[in-house]
């Protein structure tokens, strides 16, 4: 794989995801000479706070032997002062080797990434893509339960999780049987659907978790956040509805997953965590490995 | 000439225009759309005529839009051709036809439609123009991914 930017999962190919996950099965066991990196530096733009993300961005570049700059906290930056974004990037790829991009609106990798010559990587735009999210979820998915007759709820808010999108449109590529779970207010939005429509994918909606839950191997569960809902009761309906427990899951598969992209609420108990069945943090752990692999294979310090 | 005759006798009733454009073979109901897109709503002038609902050998119903005194842009034209494909748009100098063109659905267009999804990039003060891929019946923001089917008209970039 040797792309310039990586903006969404609809741009990668089969072939370029095994690429990133094979590189990070490597990297995890052994991880490539330091001394490579010594003198890469990469830029961390977060223009929304997201700890975790950004963390994982900085320990892997870090790990791979480079170094982080960073905007500092929103709210300091030039950016508040009016600065386009467009503005912003020209003159960060002249202090960095690469550019992890954190925004607000829909399209802001994409648009950021016509300025710019230095790869750029899209770390959530909007409700758009988070494509190195599923590069992680599928590293998960592979790794426990492998690719092959694959069979995957993604259950949540499926209309504003990014998370989601970036993952159905993955899925597309590997065949797999697509089950979205939803109060009918948070399905997929029209331009999701329509994609998945266009690949020609295997896709089925549901509003109840007990309808499929029997037939899955991955249980991909997202975080409803309750300012969606203009009724509090409302509210309260469907997040009982998608709670999910030790009780429900005994209607599982025995070597089902459940995953989650963090932070929950309470839409898994806590006693799952105990189950066999949880993966979310073993999820969260794999964002290093496979964002260093990324990294290596875009910013190619072996080249050097 | 794919006109019926039968099509030609009616188009009478529509009063003919000395000089201007002759916008034919609309789906019957979407004329009005077609003076949105041109950014006409009878303020600025113009001498306009619209048959509604014509019966039409080819499209069932049509509409035909006569503008006087005016001939339409390239990014005009494009965006007509994706809610009325099978338009045709005749200009007149004199009472005759001096020039018939069919449209052309185009494969994108640029800076014509603002993007409805209030959080795309587009729409903020970015230095870059809106974009969109022409889809099956609409089109679709290469940024944000928002897909404009019925309201087409309603975003169309004006000025
Ligand atoms: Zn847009």
């Amino acid at each position: 794989m040797r792309r310039e930017h990586v903006l969404t999962t609809k741009e990668l190919s089969r072939s370029d995801i095994e690429a990133v996950l094979d590189r990070a099965v490597d990297i995890a066991r052994d991880p490539p000479d330091r001394s490579q990196y010594e003198d890469t530096i990469l830029a961390l733009l977060f223009f929304e706070p997201s700890t975790r993300t950004k963390m994982s961005f900085d320990t892997a570049m870090k790990r791979l032997g480079g170094t982080t700059v960073d905007l500092g906290p929103v709210g300091s930056s030039s950016v508040t002062k009016g600065e386009s974004l467009a503005d912003t990037v020209r003159v960060i790829e002249g202090y960095a080797d690469g550019i992890v991009l954190r925004h607000p609106s829909e399209g802001a990798a994409k648009m950021a990434s016509e300025f710019v010559d230095v790869p750029l990587i899209n770390a959530g735009d909007g409700a758009g893509h988070h494509p190195t999210q599923t590069l992680l979820d599928l590293y998960t998915i592979r790794e426990n339960v492998g690719f092959d007759d694959l069979s995957i709820g993604i259950m949540g808010d499926l209309k504003y999780g990014r998370t989601v999108h970036s993952l159905s449109h993955a899925l597309t590529k590997l065949d797999a049987r697509q089950h979205f779970i939803s109060p009918e207010s948070l399905r997929l939005p029209r331009s999701v659907r329509y994609d998945l429509h266009e690949a020609g994918a295997n896709v089925r909606e549901h509003t109840e978790i007990e309808d499929v839950l029997s037939s899955l191997d991955v249980l991909y569960v997202t975080r409803i956040q309750r300012e969606r809902f203009h009724d509090e009761n409302e509210y309260r309906k469907v997040a009982g509805q998608y709670h999910i427990t030790p009780d429900l899951l005994e209607g599982a598969d025995d070597d089902l997953i459940v995953m989650h992209p963090l932070p929950r609420v309470d839409e898994i108990a806590p006693d799952v965590d105990e189950t066999a069945h949880a993966k979310y943090f073993q999820q969260a752990h794999n964002g290093v490995p496979v964002r260093m692999a990324l990294l290596d294979l875009l910013l190619g310090g072996a080249n050097k | 000439m794919t006109d019926h005759p039968t099509d030609n006798d009616r188009e009478l009733r529509v009063s003919k225009i000395e000089n201007g454009t002759v916008i034919d073979h609309v789906p019957g109901g979407q004329a009005l759309k077609v003076l949105a897109i041109l950014d006409i709503d009878g303020s600025t002038g113009e001498t306009v005529s619209i048959g509604m609902n014509i019966p039409s050998e080819k499209l069932g119903r049509k509409d035909i839009v006569k503008v006087e005194s005016r001939e339409l842009s390239q990014n005009e034209v494009d965006v007509i051709s994706l809610i009325a494909p099978d338009a045709s748009i005749n200009i007149i100098r004199e009472f005759d036809v001096i020039e018939k063109s069919r449209v052309d659905r185009p494969a994108t267009v640029t800076d014509v439609i603002a993007c409805p999804n209030r959080n795309c990039i587009t729409t903020q003060s970015e230095p870059v123009v809106s974009k969109f891929d022409v889809v099956d019946d609409g089109v679709r923001c290469i940024y944000c991914d928002t897909i404009v089917r019925d309201d087409l008209a309603e975003h169309i970039q004006t000025g």
